[in-house]
């Protein structure tokens, strides 16, 4: 078996960034929305993970910024459905095209 | 050194009056607000008078000088290590007596108050203010640094527009307060650049450093302030005329005297305080305090006896043939005013010599007691009579006797008959004129027989001439069965003030005045010569008894002489058309050739290049608002397009 080389790994999270920022630009739902920014996230940790591994194996620096992400990740999650929450409290929706008034 | 720490406590407790009084007065303590006001002052006044007999009898003297002390310091605002500008006080004779004086008239006329302004809807608003204005005079005779004393100038000036202003709702009031403060404030403009060129040669803002520094001929800073020239006249010249010009406003000297009489619009207690007895005198009290450099310097001098002597003159000539009584009293104080200047301009510094110094210290102190006795009478007479013209008057002498008394005592302390206080302190001027320049003992000695002939044209017509054409309340009419003289002279609290006034107008001349201030500290003789009392009593007497024969009955023997007089009774009656050259030089030159112009250029060229970047900007927020459309989405965009740029930027451009 061929041993999996980093521009691969890069390539895959560099896929998966984009695939996320492709639906934070596309849906219109705010629970998706949140979704593909959770896989922009993600992708960044495959990014530390393997840095890590594959330049520095003998520290830990990049596994660290990973765990710290995913707790980051996890607090966001629940402000970000706190609100999402809210709006459809106020809004009867949760699309984002029905609350623009934030604007001029 | 003993400690005079306690001194802080005569300014600071009208100052804590005018506070509580100006922040609760009207609406909490309207009822007791005089009684607050005129208490904290009553203390103030022990104290003050409690300092005086502690610098003058206990341990003021060293050497049989008095001393400088300074009583309290503290640096308020370090510039560099060598320039700060200090807060403290200053104790030495002249601030000692002036102590006295302020803080004495200024209980006076609170307690004159408590009858005068009853009644009045804004009684507590008008004890703040008199607070406020003692707090400033009594902080500015205690400065010891002539920044200090620039503070304490404009408050001073602050409060006389208040109280001037107090009856805001008539036209003429308003007025009046506006001329006195712009013209005072424009006065005020020289003194700052005098206190600016003092500053800069003497590197120092501090009285006594710079009277030091200033005078001793050798010094650098004596020498490059001599040395350096401006149009001919040494800085010295310019610094101490343009000082002079600020004193010569508050003091109203000719050519800025034409707020004083204007400024008669205010209650009447506030006259006798202000624009009689301390304010006013602030002038002669500043170039008292600078003297010893006043003294270095001939042409400044010259300029201060100059405009003294002229001042008193002019403002006795228009004296005579005024009819609103307060009016008389303006001119009357101006002219007073103008001895004491020209006092100070004849004397020199220390010893026989300083006698002019004395004689001025000697005469402010003096007037300030008979000129707000005077004031204070006026009030009197106005409150029975409901109003200031002379001609409304006659026969009051047995209406009201105290105020009838107490008004001819002043008029005697005034005229300068012994052994009243004016006789002495004017002695003193006329002699100390008379060593120095015969021209100006001639004017002054014509000045003190107009300025008796004036004191009583005024006197026989308020309480002699025509009898009782009294002008009661007409819409009164039910009380007009009871006792119609009920009103009568008002009450104690109105009365009391004129009899200790009265017994100071008596009694303060005998006071050995030269022992106490003189311009090197040390004791003066007193001179009473009587050979040379002869001509001025003798034609003081003269104008009197001419007075009397004019005035005493109606008689038309004074319109004749006017009539004779024509052109100039109505000249002086028009007060020599100052004013009308004021408004002229003000209506017809400097607005349209100077303030217009200017707002033009403030409304066209500054004020229009902030409109034009108000504009631009606006404009500029219109076109680009369409960004901001309220969708995350696109905000997510142009972020994400952002971070595109920079790392397009930074990994292939910026390399």
């Amino acid at each position: 078996m061929q041993e999996i080389t980093l521009t691969q790994i890069l390539f895959v999270s560099t896929a998966l960034f984009f695939i996320g920022m492709y639906g934070l630009f596309t849906r219109r739902n705010l629970i998706t929305m949140l979704m593909s920014i959770e896989l922009m996230l993600n992708s960044v940790n495959i990014n530390f993970v393997a840095f890590n591994k594959y330049l520095y194996p003998e520290k830990l620096d990049g596994l660290f910024f990973t765990l710290f992400i995913i707790t980051i990740a996890a607090a966001e999650a629940a402000v970000a459905i706190a609100i999402i929450i809210n709006l459809y409290r106020s809004h009867n929706s949760i699309d984002v095209d029905d609350a623009t008034e934030m604007k001029y | 050194m003993s400690n005079y720490l306690y001194i802080l406590w005569i300014p600071l407790l009208p100052l804590l009056s005018f506070v509580i009084l100006g922040l609760f007065g009207r609406k909490y303590l309207s009822k007791i607000s005089g009684i607050m006001g005129t208490a904290s002052l009553f203390i103030a006044t022990l104290v003050s008078f409690i300092a005086a007999n502690q610098y003058f009898f206990v341990d003021g003297k060293v050497n049989g000088m008095y001393q400088k002390i300074i009583a309290f310091k503290y640096t308020w605002l370090e510039f560099s290590p060598n320039l700060s500008i200090d807060l403290g006080f200053i104790i030495d004779p002249i601030s000692v007596m002036m102590l006295v004086v302020v803080s004495s008239v200024s209980l006076m006329v609170h307690v004159f108050s408590l009858g005068y302004m009853k009644g009045e809807e804004r009684f507590a608003t008008y004890y703040s203010f008199l607070s406020l204005f003692t707090f400033s005079m009594l902080g500015l005779v205690l400065s010891a640094n002539i920044f200090q004393v620039y503070m304490f100038w404009e408050l001073v000036g602050v409060s006389s527009f208040l109280l001037i202003s107090y009856y805001f709702d008539r036209p003429s009031a308003v007025t009046a307060a506006k001329k006195a403060f712009i013209v005072t404030r424009f006065a005020d403009l020289g003194f700052l650049i005098g206190i600016l060129i003092l500053g800069y040669y003497g590197g120092t803002l501090d009285i006594g450093l710079l009277i030091e520094r200033l005078t001793a001929t050798q010094s650098t800073p004596f020498i490059s302030i001599t040395s350096a020239s401006f149009l001919g006249a040494s800085m010295l010249t310019w610094g101490l005329t343009l000082i002079f010009i600020g004193g010569a406003g508050k003091s109203a000297m000719f050519p800025l005297h034409i707020w004083l009489p204007d400024a008669m619009e205010g209650p009447t207690p506030v006259s006798a305080l202000i624009h009689a007895a301390t304010m006013v005198v602030a002038g002669v009290y500043l170039v008292a305090r600078l003297f010893p450099i006043f003294s270095m310097d001939e042409a400044a001098l010259t300029i201060v006896t100059y405009v003294g002597v002229f001042s008193a003159l002019f403002a006795a000539i228009i004296a005579c043939t005024q009819t609103d009584i307060k009016r008389v009293l303006a001119y009357s104080t101006m002219s007073q005013i103008g001895y004491m200047m020209f006092a100070l301009g004849v004397s020199k510094n220390g010893g026989e010599n300083g006698l002019g110094y004395m004689a001025s210290m000697f005469h402010l102190f003096t007037h300030a007691f008979f000129k707000s006795l005077l004031f204070l009478g006026a009030g009197s007479v106005i409150h029975m009579v409901h109003s200031n013209d002379m001609r409304d008057m006659g026969g009051l002498r047995k209406l009201m006797p105290i105020t009838h008394i107490s008004f001819l005592i002043a008029c005697l302390a005034i005229a300068g008959i012994p052994p009243f206080a004016g006789f002495f302190s004017k002695e003193e001027i006329l002699m100390a004129a008379f060593r120095a320049n015969k021209i100006i003992y001639g004017v002054a000695l014509f000045t003190a027989a107009l300025t008796a002939f004036y004191m009583f044209r005024l006197y026989f017509s308020i309480f002699w001439n025509k009898e009782t054409p009294i002008h009661f309340n007409n819409t009164d009419t039910n009380n007009l069965d009871l006792n119609v003289h009920s009103h009568g002279e008002g009450p104690w609290v109105m009365k009391l003030p004129l009899l200790i006034l009265a017994t100071c107008a008596v009694g303060v001349g005998f006071i050995p005045f030269s022992n106490f201030v003189s311009s090197d500290g040390l004791a003066l003789e007193a001179h009473t010569d009587l050979v040379f009392s002869i001509a001025p009593v003798a034609l003081t007497i003269i104008a009197i008894l001419i007075a009397a024969n004019f005035y005493k009955k109606q008689n038309a023997k004074s319109d004749k002489i006017a009539a004779s007089l024509s052109g100039l009774y109505t000249a002086a009656y028009k007060k020599f058309y100052i004013d009308e050259v004021y408004i002229f030089i003000t209506k017809k030159i400097i607005f349209p050739y100077i303030g217009q112009p200017i707002a033009w250029a403030d409304k066209n060229i500054i004020d229009g290049f902030m409109l034009l970047l108000a504009k631009v900007t606006s404009n500029i927020s219109v076109s680009i608002k369409g960004l901001q459309s309220g969708k995350v989405q696109n905000y997510a965009l142009y972020f994400f397009g952002g971070v595109l740029a920079l790392s397009v930027l930074f990994i292939y451009i910026w390399k």
